[in-house]
């Protein structure tokens, strides 16, 4: 549990962290470090140089711009879970801060670590793609926007390009009435999601789902929408039967992961029901 | 003797304020001037042979003072001993070198060591220290490697079985043909990992003025360290030191002198500067060793009135790839002679195979044996409550070994000393509300609802023990208590002893025993351990031994300090000793009260020696060794409710509820706190955790991302209770009780899953019971859509 030596610098501002970025090609951008340095520390990764991004106070945030909940990069996964803005407009969101690790390593990781870490068991993810957030970098060629859909592109990889940090996030806030939630099975040992689910739910005046987004993360290579199962859902009864049997349709299509806590066969269960307990919590 | 007012209290323990602010000393916090650093090469493969070490890159490395592999210390050190030799079962101890010279038999196995100036050079040297391996086909399976054509670990292990024990008692097979039920069910005890909080540690001193060599190691036996190491080391044993500063949990994991600690000694010796190592998690996964991992055919033979006959089987227990320092003792004396439990079963016939396997060393973890015993008995009862249709918890009452024939020997020939099993089953039933679960059992089946309860009437055998018994079973040590109570002159009490408590207690226990004793105050006493030139020679803290042999010593110790100050009282008050009696601390004339001396002007009188009777030496200081007559044998009822939810193969746990009895106790808070523990390790091996290797011996829950040691969420909250029947044969009637809440529960919640799972027709499940595997058993009945 002792990494290879390395070199380190803590800039103090965003610009001054892009250029070191461009100096050093190899180095890594270190957030709340909480999955870099157990990596490191199994010497599992050896960067040589580390860009600690904690001294730039500014990407600290939790507010409203735009139509959309900002998030700096730099919040920490506990100032999510209270800020009371995610609490009473996006649940899901400070439930899935709420579910991460533990206590100690929610007062140190970030939202913008985890998602440019790319964990596929990570929680943010399913939120991230149920609400159709976008993710906000900044590189040498200024900033840029990836919409969720396209910020995950495979295991432990994203859209970030090299030269470029992840400055902030930004979730759509959702329309009076549309309501969401996050679930997850907690891995035994690590606490990742062995299943996470979000839903995002509107009824429409009919009392019939109108609008359903449904994310799952820990159940593949990466974070997915599960489109065939809400399209079952939408135009039904929000019944727990009616939830239920459009969930059969949630693993469609996707190659899920096998591990020792879950093959696929068991998997596709959980994303079933997982998906079921997230829209039927949603609805409240 | 004076009433008892600290005996029975709940005396918060001593240890705790330092050990939760962080100012205990613990083997790493021990930093000598000068101190170099010590990073062990280890084998990334299960098994090969080593063809060429080349460490020139290592040894250049900025701060490298050092690197010797395997082939530089064969003459040097001698092998590791196995130090629990048991006898009648052929056993064979292959060699075990400090560091591997000729093959490597475990992923995790030590090939070469590098010293550093510090830390990071030493872990990047070692690195660079280029190892060639031919790999060699590796067997992990315990059964397999027995199978002809197996990969053999070692020349001299035929079939790679290191012993074959049997424990016959009783007629089986005319039980078995008597039989009106005969069950026959493959259980198995799967492999788990310590998982200390502390992990291991040493550090040494070499005084050249002196010679003498000083080692500070995370230790549960100082001595037996020190034994062995003189061993090792091929040095006088007056010439080491060993001290174990606080030991940040052991549970049997540093019960053996491991190759590090001998590395660490040797280096110290040989560079004449203080060397230190510190184990990573992921060594501590590798190297240090593993528990459980006993594979089980048991046939139970009972009549339909649930009487149970006889047990018969056969155990395949994985050693490792060698056999640690107690290895053969756990899986046979402390396991097979316990398989009986509580019950009047007249037959038993039981032969364990101990296997050598190319997978980490596996030796003493929390209960060792016995909740392997445990968990197959107490499954047997409730497979015969099953067969037979009779409640679970009338068929433990029908063959309980009832209170009045103890002392009660058992067909393995031990003989349980005392035992009132039927109360604390009573007890534990009404405290669970046994009658009304299963009311609301029967009515959550109708509505799709799988609730299940399971009890554990365990008994076990700790204490350890007679010396004489250990020499007879082939342990290479005495296992007496023994005490130093030394008198200041102003009358504080220090009090030495042999064991060598990390976190059980005793601090705590044996001032209350000895403040009640002597009469002084309790913050006048104070209880040294864990350093082998302050303390008598003793064993050590493991087998739930410390409280019951220590405290033996301490208070016959003490009582001879009495007995000297009544001569001495005698003597200053003019009065013939035997009509002093002493009580509360003070001698005092019989009928004369008024004359009197308390004990701390008697220690000064006794020190000064200025006055003292003829053939009364100076001082008050008294050793003693107790030897015990038997082992103690501590019992009890668990009871463990859970929910299984079929959609996810979730067991939630609802209720634990346990009764213990170990006989009177000194703090019941303390005794509470060893409860709460043990049952969470044991329900962890029930529900959690599980050593995974895969078919090339690599260690797959390497980590605790992927090894799922408990956390607080996953335990519900504890109910204990306890009956109190004394041990007959203890000065204090005392019993232990360090491990029943592991031997104990994994039984107890393994009876509670398999009952919710019984309507789904699944009589048998694998621990730990996984939602995964939990629900892919209910899809196979298919009886449950998903």
């Amino acid at each position: 549990m002792i990494p290879a030596a390395f070199d380190y610098a803590a800039p103090a501002t965003l610009d001054e962290a892009l250029r070191l970025l461009r100096r050093h090609r190899h180095a890594k951008v270190m957030a709340g470090g909480q999955s870099l340095l157990s990596l490191m520390k199994l010497r599992v990764a050896s960067p040589s140089f580390i860009i600690d991004l904690r001294r730039i106070g500014r990407l600290a945030y939790v507010k409203e711009d735009k139509g959309a909940i900002a998030v700096g990069a730099m919040t920490t996964h506990a100032a999510l879970a209270a800020a009371a803005l995610v609490r009473r407009r996006l649940p899901a969101l400070a439930q899935a801060a709420e579910a991460i690790g533990d206590l100690q390593v929610r007062n140190v990781g970030t939202i913008g670590g985890s998602l440019a870490h790319a964990d596929p068991a990570a929680d943010y993810p399913a939120v991230l793609l149920a609400c159709d957030g976008v993710v906000v970098v900044r590189g040498p060629r200024g900033t840029r926007k990836v919409p969720a859909g396209q910020w995950f592109t495979g295991l432990f990889a994203t859209a970030l390009r090299s030269g470029e940090i992840v400055v902030e996030v930004q979730f759509p806030i959702l329309p009076a009435g549309t309501r969401s939630a996050y679930v997850k099975m907690k891995h035994p040992a690590s606490g990742f999601a062995v299943v996470g689910a979000a839903a995002v739910v509107r009824l429409g005046r009919d009392g019939r789902v109108a609008d359903v987004r449904l994310a799952f993360t820990g159940a593949a290579s990466h974070a997915f929408r599960a489109r065939a199962a809400e399209e079952a859902l939408r135009g039904q009864e929000p019944t727990e039967a009616a939830v239920r049997a459009a969930m059969a349709r949630a693993p469609e299509g996707v190659d899920l992961l096998e591990d020792l806590v879950a093959d696929a066969a068991y998997r596709a269960q959980l994303v079933r029901v997982y998906g079921a307990r997230a829209v039927l919590a949603a609805l409240g | 003797m004076a009433v008892s007012r600290l005996f029975g209290a709940r005396v918060k323990r001593r240890d705790d304020p330092q050990l939760i602010t962080g100012k205990a000393t613990f083997t790493d916090d021990v930093t000598l001037p000068g101190v170099l650093y010590a990073a062990v090469v280890r084998s990334p493969h299960a098994h090969a042979r080593i063809t060429r070490i080349d460490a020139s890159r290592a040894r250049r490395h900025p701060g490298v003072r050092a690197v010797f592999t395997g082939r530089d210390l064969a003459d040097r050190l001698a092998p590791m001993p196995c130090a629990w030799l048991v006898p009648g079962c052929e056993l064979k101890v292959p060699r075990r070198p400090v560091l591997a010279d000729d093959r490597v038999r475990h992923v995790g196995e030590g090939v070469a060591v590098v010293v550093a100036e510090d830390r990071y050079a030493a872990r990047d040297a070692a690195e660079l220290v280029a190892v060639s391996y031919e790999p060699l086909p590796a067997v992990i399976n315990q059964e397999e490697a027995t199978r002809a054509g197996a990969p053999r670990l070692h020349d001299d292990v035929p079939d790679n079985t290191a012993f074959t024990w049997t424990t016959t008692g009783g007629d089986a097979r005319a039980a078995f043909a008597a039989a009106d039920v005969v069950i026959h069910q493959r259980f198995t005890n799967q492999r788990l990992i310590p998982n200390a909080m502390e992990a291991r540690a040493a550090t040494a001193h070499a005084n050249p003025a002196t010679g003498e060599l000083t080692v500070w190691v995370t230790s549960q036996n100082p001595h037996i360290h020190r034994f062995v190491l003189s061993i090792v080391l091929k040095m006088p044993e007056h010439k080491l030191r060993v001290i174990a500063p606080e030991v940040g949990g052991g549970f049997g994991s540093k019960i053996p002198v491991y190759p590090e600690d001998a590395l660490v000694a040797f280096l110290a010796r040989e560079l004449g500067r203080p060397v230190k190592w510190t184990e990573d998690r992921r060594e501590n996964y590798l190297a240090t060793i593993h528990g459980r991992d006993h594979i089980t055919d048991l046939e139970i033979a009972a009549r339909s009135d649930g009487t149970l006959l006889a047990l018969r089987g056969r155990t395949y227990a994985n050693l490792g790839a060698y056999l640690s320092l107690a290895a053969p003792g756990i899986p046979t004396i402390l396991h097979g002679l316990m398989l009986a439990g509580a019950y009047t079963i007249s037959a038993v016939e039981y032969t364990v195979h101990g296997v050598v396997t190319n997978t980490t060393p596996v030796d003493a973890y929390r209960g060792a044996g016995r909740p392997e015993a445990t968990y197959l008995v107490e499954r047997a009862v409730d497979l015969v409550a099953a067969k037979t249709g009779l409640d679970p918890a009338e068929v433990r009452r029908r063959n309980f070994i009832p209170k009045e024939k103890f002392p009660y020997t058992v067909p393995a020939g031990i003989t349980y000393d005392s035992g009132d099993y039927d109360v604390a089953l009573a007890r534990a039933l009404a405290m669970v509300d046994y009658e009304a679960f299963r009311r609301e059992q029967a009515a959550a089946r109708k509505a799709g609802r799988y609730l299940g309860l399971g009890l554990s009437t365990y008994v076990e055998i700790c204490g350890l023990g007679p010396s004489p018994v250990a020499g007879a079973v082939g342990f290479q040590g005495g296992l007496y208590g023994s005490a130093t109570v030394r008198m200041a002159p102003t009358g504080k009490v220090e009090v030495m002893i042999g064991e060598s408590p990390h976190g059980q207690g005793e601090e705590t226990t044996f001032a209350q025993i000895v403040a009640d004793r002597l009469g002084v105050p309790f913050e006048d006493v104070e209880i040294v351990s864990g350093d082998t030139a302050r303390t008598p020679m003793g064993w050590g803290t493991y087998g739930s031994r410390t409280t019951v042999v220590g405290s033996g010593a301490v208070v016959t110790a003490c009582d001879r300090l009495i007995e000297k100050g009544r001569q001495i009282a005698a003597h200053l008050l003019e009065a013939s000793p035997d009509d002093v009696v002493f009580q509360d601390g003070r001698f005092s004339v019989r009928g004369s009260p008024d004359r009197s001396k308390s004990i701390q002007e008697i220690t000064l009188q006794a020190t000064l020696a200025w006055n003292l009777p003829a053939g009364v030496e100076p001082g008050m200081e008294a050793t003693a060794f107790y030897d015990p007559p038997n082992f103690v044998y501590p019992f009890g009822a668990h009871a463990c409710t859970v929910e299984v939810v079929p959609e996810t193969g979730e067991v939630r746990l609802l209720r634990y509820v346990a009764v213990d009895d170990c006989g009177r106790v000194i703090n019941p808070m303390i005794v509470d706190g060893q409860v709460h523990g043990g049952i969470v390790q044991g329900i962890a091996q029930a529900l959690l955790e599980e050593a995974v290797y895969d078919r090339n011996g690599q260690l797959l829950t390497a980590s605790m991302l992927d090894y799922a040691v408990p956390r607080a969420p996953q335990v519900p909250r504890m109910e204990t209770d306890r009956t109190v029947t004394p041990s007959p044969h203890h000065p204090l009637g005392l019993k232990g009780i360090g491990e029943t809440g592991t031997i104990a529960s994994t039984a107890a919640v393994a009876n509670a899953v398999m009952d919710a799972l019984a309507p789904l027709g699944i009589t048998h499940l694998d621990m730990p019971y996984t939602p995964r595997r939990v629900w892919h058993a209910i899809q196979q009945r298919g009886e449950v859509r998903p």
